[in-house]
């Protein structure tokens, strides 16, 4: 199964402070023993939300909100995609990850949608549109 | 570290267990030089961990936690041992010294632990791969010590009775002790000519999955994800061999289109009636960067997996089956076929070659299979060949060849498929 670990923002990544060089080591490092264990698919850090955009629905109407975004402890700061055993295994792996931020922060683990997991109530057409809108979306 | 319940701090365990073993054990192996000897340790580590962990919690470090105590069990066994010889005083004094070595934060010290953690990897993948063992022995030990699958989860993914892949894997253990084969990373040409069975385990494991040769299910998913977790991993360890990425590549490639492979009923769908929006654009794109860095690395003549890797990548590239570039697919198949001369191979061409260039052209060079003993029994040869004359418009002839191959399969899920068109060929045989 596939789970994305997402890196929660803080203060200073919200206000561009780049990590250390000894963190991005400590970094590195990790980055290549969950590649080295078969574990990783894909990751990347993300921009503070500064250089970001909401685009918030309200019926058919949809109206743009510019970044930066209040409530820091909810943004991501960068994400991985990993494929793993189970939860419990991506929990083992998020624990032994550096500590991302020079103070207090925080991984979230989600596990990834699988198109079985929607069962008899997706039908076809739908999944079909799903996949077709996500195809497009990635192959830009 | 909070109470946690006891089925939670089992699961902990197993992660826990599942992330370490195989380095744990590759360790062990380097130094007591016996990989029978090294599992056992590593279990019965994992034994005073399950004593232990439920009251103190689990370590900080739990790898290093299993290590030391595999260590100290191995230098009590060594040391109480009746006639202690000198070559295991020798490791014992060699696993303390290790031990009082201990953890430390000096970085160039982290990447030469993490460097020879890589090495004793390759070394057991080496080994479990050794030619002195049976192909099933190969495929048993890695998975088992490399993968990090019980006997039980081996057993149910080839549909072995247990207490089988168990004496297989004691008696692999008990051949390689018997043989003397060195706990080694192959270098040069001993490379060249050990790599391949690596790569074939790895394969044939992942083929295991993809099209499972017995039993009820088409596929069976969970066996791809254990080889491309493999193949990934040897990819990072030997990131200068080209094969290494070719078989990368081509699992990842193939793994790309295996939700489209099985209808809602979990019989097969073949390529080109697959939804091609089910693919996934995740995994096509790590083959396609993998088969990159194999094509960058030979800088010319691909091996025979960069080859299959980079037939699939055409398949990968062509979001409807008609855009599909059959004539490089051709091309390839022609160095393919140099390169392994397998009859397999060539009926593959065949089929290229009647997409490239029309059915009458793939039914000559079909036709030409026919006696190859090594196809004798093979049911994709009748299969081939019911596809090519069914386009020929030889209804009678593709019937009966379908039916044929229908008798041949042993998975039920394609031989179903195949008695449903040529059920579909005698209908409209009757209009």
């Amino acid at each position: 199964m596939r789970f994305m670990v997402m890196v929660k923002a803080t203060q200073d990544s919200e206000n561009g402070v780049m990590p250390s060089e000894e963190l991005l080591s400590a970094m590195g490092r990790y980055n290549e023993e969950l590649a080295k264990a078969g574990v990783m698919l894909a990751g990347e850090g993300l921009q503070p939300s500064s250089k970001g955009a909401r685009v918030r629905f309200s019926g058919a109407s949809r109206s743009v909100i510019d970044g930066p975004f209040a409530e820091t402890k909810e943004l991501v700061a960068g994400y991985w995609i990993w494929q793993c055993k189970s939860l419990d295994e991506a929990i083992e792996w998020v624990k032994r990850c550096p500590n991302p931020m020079p103070g207090d922060s925080e991984i979230e683990i989600r596990q990834v949608f699988e198109a079985e997991d929607f069962g008899e109530e997706f039908t076809p057409e739908l999944r079909e549109q799903e996949e077709r809108i996500r195809a497009q979306i990635e192959g830009q | 570290m909070p109470a946690a319940s006891h089925s939670d701090l089992q699961r902990t365990i197993d992660a826990v267990w599942r992330i370490e073993a195989p380095r744990l054990i590759a360790g062990l192996t380097r130094m007591v030089r016996d990989v029978g000897l090294a599992e056992d340790l590593a279990q019965d580590a994992l034994v005073v961990a399950l004593e232990k962990w439920p009251q103190s919690g689990v370590p900080d470090n739990p790898g290093a936690w299993l290590m030391a105590t595999a260590k100290h069990r191995a230098i009590d066994l060594f040391r109480r041992g009746e006639t202690l010889q000198a070559k295991q005083e020798q490791i014992a004094r060699e696993l303390e010294l290790d031990l009082t070595d201990g953890v430390s934060a000096d970085p160039t010290a982290d990447a030469a632990a993490a460097a020879q953690a890589g090495d004793d990897l390759l070394g057991l993948i080496f080994m479990c791969c050794h030619p002195v063992l049976a192909l099933e022995a190969r495929v048993a030990l890695t998975l088992r010590l490399l993968g990090g699958l019980t006997s039980d989860e081996i057993a149910r993914a080839f549909l072995t009775p247990r207490a089988t892949v168990q004496q297989r894997i004691v008696r692999a253990k008990r051949t390689l002790a018997a043989a003397r084969v060195p706990f080694e990373l192959p270098a040069g040409e001993q490379l060249a000519e050990r790599l391949p069975a690596v790569l074939g385990v790895i394969y044939l494991v992942f083929n295991e999955g993809y099209s499972a040769t017995a039993g009820s299910d088409w596929t069976r998913p969970e066996l791809c994800e254990d080889a491309l977790r493999l193949g990934r991993m040897l990819a990072e360890l030997m990131p200068r061999e080209s094969e290494v990425h070719g078989l990368a590549a081509l699992m990842e490639l193939q793994a790309s289109r295996l939700r489209a492979r099985r209808g809602p009923d979990g019989q097969p769908v073949l390529l080109n009636d697959q939804d091609r929006s089910r693919w996934d654009l995740l995994l096509i794109g790590r083959g396609l960067r993998a088969l990159d860095r194999a094509e960058v690395l030979t800088g010319g003549a691909l091996g025979p997996y960069a080859l299959q890797a980079a037939i699939a990548a055409c398949h990968a590239r062509a979001r409807v089956p008609a855009d599909t570039d059959w004539e490089r697919i051709v091309a390839l198949y022609d160095a393919l076929a140099a390169l392994t001369g397998s009859p397999v191979v060539e009926l593959n061409r065949a089929v290229a070659v009647a997409m490239a260039f029309g059915p009458a052209a793939g039914l000559e060079l079909v036709d030409a299979l026919a006696d190859e003993s090594a196809l004798a029994g093979y049911h994709l040869l009748p299969a081939v060949r019911a596809d090519l004359l069914e386009r020929l418009g030889r209804r009678e002839e593709a019937y009966a060849e379908l039916t044929r191959a229908a008798g041949m399969t042993d998975n039920e899920q394609e031989r179903l498929l195949m008695l449903e068109r040529a059920a579909g060929l005698a209908k409209r045989e009757e209009r």
